[in-house]
């Protein structure tokens, strides 16, 4: 299926250097035994001319789930207890960021061309400016996530063939958020991006998970008095039923 | 087998929840508490976000109290006008709970606050009930109940009230004052809150032993419902999955548990759970003095959270 996109992408008219692609799935739903999942993207550089011999092509592939606002705060030993102390403002970082690239990233993609496209994990977190050593915080967002696998930079993790078909893997966790997950896909040469294509993948929740979270969101009042009748039923229950059974 | 929760967002092993519940079961029902107290900071320990943690711990005691204050209303063991009024209290005090958690969680406080509510309550409680039992283990014979000079203060205030199934002819502020700090602790640390209101009853209110259970039981099972129902409105942080499996696992726990209490002595047992009061208050306080391996921390401030 996938190899006969490629072959309909290749026969239509096509610019100096440009993506076709494809990912394996466009929906993950999440259900009760959702453990995280493995998306595939591929794809290949396609060409009039022949390409320059100089610089190579090189790809790289990320996958961006929502942003939201955060804080990040930092503690520090006040009368000999650790408490919060200092704190800044994020206006957005992604909740996952996986970075999948064809070589070392920095020799890749020009400071540039990651600065416009928000590329490297650290451009995609957005802070509020004012906080004195900032830096260091973002920093420890970044340590954080990809400590817990939210972000994760995998540098030759793509496999690039003959310089045109390029395909890498890349592991959505198990603590995934829903919402929509952007898939973008860029060719570099010499750190400046040649092409640059985008895909969405819709991450939802599916089943009894749907079901729950939405009554929990819309009929909040409705949900947390099923919760008490659940709790009430089972508290009850249960024991009524050891009593039975004379245990 | 992994699952993943709904509203917590993560995904857990099935059986480790089973598990936790039927360890935090088994406790409850050897000690007769709640267990409120150990499953909140468990459920942070696996790595629940902590609004969820606490709120769904509330639900918790909801299913484990409810079973037990109905054996306790076989045994006429409620008085139900007490258990009313500390209600009315606790209501109060678990609102006014919420706002202080809100406000500290603004100051970025959040975790400081609770950690050193469980520390200074937990640590007192723990402390007193231990030297407590080993005085009554010295001594020979039945203990007999220790009734402190709070108590005649007591007898001393307006607005007297009877309540006849406690034998007691009180004013109706000092439970109301006891259920409403007893609910203002449920709503910040994710307790019932037992191991506060017991000896409140015993040594403040000076109700007699044969209704403290039952009473204290009565009043946790709706300040911790109107608790639950108050974080699924205003937070969206009850996880009725997550509930589900704690209270399959804490019921069956909690009938092995039973079954093993009455086999030890009251005494034993006291200073069992003194010490196990006494291990998360020692716990809790060596994370806020212990230099952190992450000085950093992360609040997300996404829809719902």
């Amino acid at each position: 299926m996938r190899w006969l996109l490629l072959l309909l992408a290749l026969a239509l008219p096509l610019r100096a250097e440009e993506i076709v692609s494809g990912v394996s799935t466009s929906d993950v739903s999440i259900d009760t035994s959702f453990n995280g999942t493995a998306i595939l993207i591929y794809g290949a550089a396609m060409r009039e001319a022949p390409p320059p011999d100089w610089p190579l092509l090189q790809v790289i592939v990320t996958v961006e789930g929502p942003a939201t606002p955060l804080v990040i705060r930092k503690k520090e030993r006040v009368a000999g207890i650790w408490l919060n102390r200092g704190a800044v403002q994020i206006a957005s970082a992604p909740s996952f960021y996986a970075v999948a690239t064809t070589g070392e990233l920095g020799d890749i993609l020009s400071p540039k061309e990651d600065a416009k496209h928000h590329v490297s994990i650290p451009s995609t977190i957005e802070a509020i400016a004012g906080a004195e050593d900032e830096e260091a915080y973002v920093q420890a967002l970044q340590r954080i996530r990809e400590g817990t696998g939210q972000y994760r930079l995998a540098q030759n993790a793509v496999l690039l063939l003959r310089q045109s078909l390029f395909r890498t893997d890349i592991t959505l966790p198990a603590n995934l958020i829903e919402g929509d997950y952007r898939v973008r896909i860029f060719l570099t040469r010499g750190g400046e991006v040649v092409d640059m294509q985008e895909n969405v993948i819709d991450v939802r929740k599916a089943g009894i998970e749907r079901w729950l979270y939405n009554l929990a969101m819309e009929q909040p009042l409705a949900y947390g008095l099923l919760s008490l009748i659940m709790a009430m039923v089972a508290g009850w229950g249960a024991s009524e039923l050891f009593r039975r059974f004379r245990w | 087998m992994q699952l993943y929760l709904p509203i917590a967002e993560v995904s857990v092993n099935a059986f480790v929840l089973l598990g936790l519940g039927g360890l935090v079961g088994f406790l409850s029902g050897l000690f007769g508490v709640g267990g409120g107290f150990l499953i909140t900071p468990l459920l942070m320990l696996i790595g629940v976000p902590s609004g969820v943690a606490v709120a769904t711990g509330a639900n918790q005691v909801v299913a484990s109290s409810i079973s037990g204050v109905l054996a306790q209303f076989k045994r006429r063991a409620v008085d139900m006008k007490m258990g009313t009024v500390l209600t009315i209290g606790g209501l109060v005090g678990s609102t006014v709970g919420g706002y202080v958690f809100d406000l500290m969680g603004k100051l970025g406080q959040t975790d400081l606050f609770v950690q050193l509510s469980y520390v200074l309550f937990l640590g007192l409680v723990g402390g007193m009930m231990l030297t407590e039992s080993i005085r009554s283990l010295r001594r020979v014979g039945a203990p007999k109940v220790r009734r402190g000079t709070v108590h005649a203060i007591v007898h001393e205030l307006p607005f007297k009230v009877k309540f006849r199934a406690s034998g007691l002819y009180i004013s109706i502020i000092p439970p109301l004052v006891a259920g409403f700090f007893v609910g203002f602790l449920s709503a910040i640390m994710g307790v019932g809150g037992g191991f506060i209101m017991v000896p409140l009853m015993i040594y403040i209110l000076g109700m007699p032993t044969k209704v403290v259970v039952g009473t204290s039981l009565f009043q946790i099972t709706f300040v911790t419902a109107y608790t639950t129902l108050v974080h699924a409105v205003t937070h969206h942080t009850v996880d009725m999955m997550l509930a589900l499996l704690l209270i399959l696992g804490g019921v069956i726990g909690a009938q092995i548990g039973t079954k093993v209490g009455i086999r030890l002595k009251a005494e034993q047992l006291r200073i069992l759970l003194s010490l196990l009061v006494l291990a998360v208050a020692v716990k809790i306080g060596f994370d806020l003095v212990l230099t952190p391996s992450e000085l950093y921390s992360v609040t997300t401030l996404g829809v719902g959270r």
